[in-house]
């Protein structure tokens, strides 16, 4: 997985592509938890994963790990892009209820 | 019409073998020609139990993860078997957003995943002795 990320004038985009697995958030947790360290004076957070082609459960829990962490800061957190095949994933866990879709 | 084929692989429990999984199963039932929407749901269940012998069979140790599967006319039939810890209550593991690791970031939507994008998932499981996840999809005639 890739993580590129874009702040302009308080909206901090996160872009993620490739796979989200476990293999990939057990090697990208560290940059992305970096990266949301960097940008705390964001107005709000948005992940655009139109650029992911695969996720599974673990991915939930692992955006939900940034959620959770940006919430402590008072930043809402938004998700947008998901291709048809992670949209079943996110919708299968309720995401969108904490993430609404941007 | 298919003719029946059968496939058998071993691999260790190593989170980089979950792509390896993955791209395997989309191989071998390509033949039965499934749109790209069973494919991923099929890719996505395989991966769930995968990363579940992974993560929770071996917790400290790397041990044998096999793969089989087997497809007749429309109908894939997948097992994924470790040989580690067990499941001490499978219905309580079923449950969605159920996890016996919460601090690890995981969600416990693993089993509800593969409910959801299979059409029968069964686990069998015991004690130290291992868990078998065995899941079937009929693919829908293009
Ligand atoms: N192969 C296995 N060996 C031992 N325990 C398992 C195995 N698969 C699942 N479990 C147990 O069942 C529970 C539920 O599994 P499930 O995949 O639904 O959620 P999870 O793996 O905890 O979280 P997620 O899949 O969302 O990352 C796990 O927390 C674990 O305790
Ligand atoms: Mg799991």
């Amino acid at each position: 997985m890739e993580i590129k990320y874009k702040n302009s004038s308080g909206v901090l985009i996160v872009y993620l592509s490739g796979e989200l697995d476990e293999y990939a958030a057990g090697i990208s947790r560290t940059v992305f938890d970096k990266l949301l360290d960097d940008n705390l004076n964001a107005k709000k957070v948005v992940f655009d994963i139109s650029g992911l082609s695969f996720m599974d459960s673990t991915g939930i829990g692992m955006l939900i790990g940034r959620y959770k962490k940006l919430k402590n800061f008072g930043i809402p957190v938004f998700i947008a892009g998901a291709s048809n095949g992670v949209e079943k994933v996110i919708e299968l866990s309720g995401l969108y209820h904490i993430m609404p879709k941007y | 019409m298919n003719e029946k084929n059968t496939m058998k692989i071993n691999f260790l429990s190593l989170s980089q073998n979950e792509t390896f999984a993955r791209t395997v199963i989309a191989a071998f039932c390509l033949p039965l020609n499934p749109s790209l929407s069973e494919l991923n749901e099929i890719k996505t269940a395989v991966s769930e139990a995968v990363t579940n012998a992974v993560v929770h069979a071996y917790p400290d140790c790397a041990g044998e993860i096999e793969m089989t599967a087997e497809t007749a006319d429309r109908k894939l039939h997948i097992e994924i078997a470790d040989k580690g810890v067990g499941i001490e209550n499978l219905e309580e593991a079923m449950e969605p957003f159920y996890t016996t690791r919460p601090d690890e970031e995981r969600s416990g939507m693993g089993f509800t995943v593969m409910q959801t994008f299979m059409e029968d998932v069964k686990i069998v499981s015991e004690v130290n002795k291992g868990t078998r996840v065995i899941m079937n999809k009929t693919i829908a005639i293009k």
